[in-house]
């Protein structure tokens, strides 16, 4: 069928060239449409490098409902007092304006497989050729006992960056002098690996200015975790005493978190914090499993070379919500993900060449000021999955210009992916 | 230690192999350099660099002491960020490391400020670091028979350097490196690469695939590039304004 079609086609591309060019530009809806939900580090980047490299031959449509995006990537630096909430947030004018993406505020409701159509919160129903969906992650329910989302302004998960980490933020602000920082941290796989211990570091960077008595506690289902030499010998240097990771074997399981008390059952016993920070399990996003592409686990499986979904050729999945191998759950990997995707659409699209599929990641990480580190790894497709083919991380021991370096080599990639999602 | 010297092998075989003038071949020059020869060559340098008995800082750092120092680091001199980084990432000024800088400053620091073509004979490098280093602190720990150059089996291949890239699979294979620098030509934290000169980009992702530079990031990118690709980002970047 996308034999027939892509011939389809060339043969107009071929026509087109030979008639005045205006009247068949003016003739858009003729051409293959693809479809984007979310405007994160998977969707803004494959909109836009769609747009930008089929040279108008694709109608592009972007369905995000923010109107501004603040990246979950650096807000553990908010947290932290690095970075203003503003300096994380984009919004979608270029990539509308100057790449002429149909940029649509709406929430993506339903996905007709059959009739090719995405619906919207408000009503419409997008055709596409091709789908793209990289809605980011969702909460997986029951998985913290005494925790669903209405609970949340009395212990914010702030894992989608925004209000929730303003609210973060304001409570460790507010926390009585010596008080106690718990974080229930989730178990694999979850958004940023790093991310919960960065975020301890970022908490603690801020309390031992204010409130240098203060105790943080991590509660954590998993034995071991992302750069976890790098992070516990960074919070001896910098937090001395202050940070306790308890993993279950230690403490036994977290039978439950009261809201109202403020209080987690841990092993039977019962402790009493000031700020609780819940993690949930994650999922893919919502519309993912409306799609009905989703696994037992809750992920939607890919193809690794294009990144289709192994239930529709017609979806490509990106990002967090993708369960497609090696690749850490990170910004990077979504926009690295991305650019893979968006020459295999172009190319089943227009008949554009199709390059070979290369994958990377970096994921930075800031343990207190100027201590910056990082790990990364470079992938590639295999039948089954998207494997590893070789990584670094950061040492301990480095010296103090090299950590600094690194930190300011992740503003610089903050800069860099920044305009190559939004233009 | 054992990881440079690891490096320093590569660095050496990568300079043999970027070797440009015809005169200079793979010369196998396994002893220490003739210091007073040293003299008489440094005299190109003395245009920028001082060294001796009260060198100051010219418009090069002052050579003192320059063996075992980590680069971009004499005090009060003003360095390109090039080399400031270099530093930071871990380059120490050693027989070996000056040789593949002397040999061609921008393949081991690319936007170094040093505005030298470069020594394309391994013996003149030789004389020249053996001159350097009387200014030593310690001469006497600086091994007499640490080669400043070795004959090397590698094949010697100018051809990569001849590599006629495609810029529309450099276009495609930039998606990756648009990640972190900047398409712009921005410089916050990672160097810009837009607009750079074809030839220092395929020597600086060179000296990266075979671990001469010390970026972790960069060596995993570069690693899996092959000599096409390569050369089809060069094309592509140096096509950007």
């Amino acid at each position: 069928m996308s034999l027939s079609r892509r011939s389809i086609l060339k043969g107009a591309a071929a026509s087109a060239a030979l008639t005045t060019a205006p009247m068949i530009m003016g003739a858009s809806h003729g051409k293959p449409k693809v479809v984007v939900v979310g405007g994160g580090a998977g969707g803004a980047t494959v909109a836009r490098y769609l747009a930008k490299d089929s040279k108008g031959a694709l109608d592009v449509t972007l369905i995000e409902p923010t109107r501004t995006y603040f990246s979950c990537f650096f807000s553990n630096l908010y947290l932290g007092g690095f970075r203003s909430l503003e300096s994380l947030g984009h919004t979608y004018g270029t990539l509308a304006s100057e790449y002429g993406i149909n940029v649509v505020h709406d929430w993506a409701v339903g996905v007709d497989r059959d009739k090719k159509t995405v619906s919207l919160a408000g009503g419409a129903a997008l055709p596409y050729d091709r789908l793209v969906l990289s809605p980011g992650i969702d909460f997986v329910d029951g998985s913290v006992p005494g925790w669903d989302v209405t609970k949340q302004n009395h212990m914010p998960h702030a894992y989608k960056a925004g209000s929730q980490t303003e609210l973060l933020k304001a409570q460790v602000e507010a926390m009585r002098p010596g008080g106690v920082f718990a974080m229930v941290a989730p178990p694999n796989p979850y958004r940023c690996p790093p991310g919960p211990y960065e975020r301890v570091s970022m908490v603690a960077h801020m309390l031992k200015e204010k409130n240098p008595k203060a105790k943080i506690l991590i509660f954590d289902p998993k034995k071991k975790f992302s750069k976890q030499g790098l992070f516990q010998a960074g919070w001896e240097n910098s937090y001395p005493g202050m940070i306790d990771w308890l993993d279950s074997e230690f403490t036994g399981s977290l039978e439950e978190v009261r809201p109202e008390s403020m209080e987690l059952v841990v092993g039977g016993e019962v402790t009493k914090a000031d700020v609780v920070n819940v993690i949930p399990a994650m999922k893919a996003g919502r519309i993912a499993e409306l799609a009905a592409i989703t696994n037992d686990k809750g992920w939607a499986p890919v193809v690794p070379a294009t990144l289709q979904s192994r239930e529709d050729e017609n979806i490509h999945v990106l990002g967090d919500s993708a369960h497609q191998g090696d690749m850490p759950k990170s910004g990077f990997s979504a926009n690295s993900q991305a650019k893979v995707a968006a020459n295999a659409i172009r190319g089943a699209l227009t008949g554009s060449k199709v390059f070979p599929a290369k994958f990377s990641n970096t994921c930075w990480s800031l343990i207190g000021t100027n201590n910056g580190v990082k790990v990364g790894a470079a992938y590639e497709a295999t039948a089954e999955k998207i494997a590893k083919t070789s990584g670094f991380i950061s040492q301990n021991g480095e010296d103090a210009a090299l950590r600094k370096q690194t930190y300011e080599e992740s503003i610089g990639w903050y800069a860099g992916i920044s305009k190559d999602m939004f233009g | 230690m054992s990881v440079w010297t690891a490096r320093i092998i590569k660095a050496v075989s990568l300079a043999v192999m970027l070797a440009v003038s015809p005169a200079s071949g793979p010369v196998a020059a396994s002893e220490i350099g003739d210091a007073k020869t040293g003299a008489r060559l440094f005299q190109v340098c003395k245009a920028c660099h001082r060294v001796g008995k009260e060198a100051r800082n010219a418009v090069g750092p002052h050579l003192n002491g320059v063996f075992g120092r980590v680069a971009g680091s004499v005090e009060a001199f003003r360095y390109s960020e090039g080399l400031i980084r270099a530093g930071a990432d871990g380059l120490i000024w050693t027989a070996d490391s000056l040789n593949a800088y002397l040999e061609n400053p921008k393949s081991l620091v690319s936007r170094t400020r040093m505005n030298f073509i470069g020594m394309p004979s391994a013996e003149d490098r030789s004389h020249v670091i053996a001159y350097l280093r009387a200014f030593s602190d310690k001469p006497s720990d600086i091994p007499e028979a640490e080669p400043t150059s070795t004959a090397t089996d590698h094949a010697v291949d100018p051809a990569i350097l001849a590599i006629v890239g495609d810029p529309d699979y450099g276009e495609y294979l930039s998606g990756e490196c648009l990640t972190c620098h900047q398409k712009s030509g921005s410089d916050s934290g990672i160097p810009a690469i837009t607009g750079w000169p074809r030839e220092d980009f395929v020597v600086a992702m060179h000296a990266y695939k075979t671990e001469v530079r010390p970026h972790p990031v960069m060596r995993m990118i570069a690693g899996r590039l092959s000599d096409e690709e390569i050369a089809g980002l060069a094309a592509y970047f140096e096509s950007l304004e």
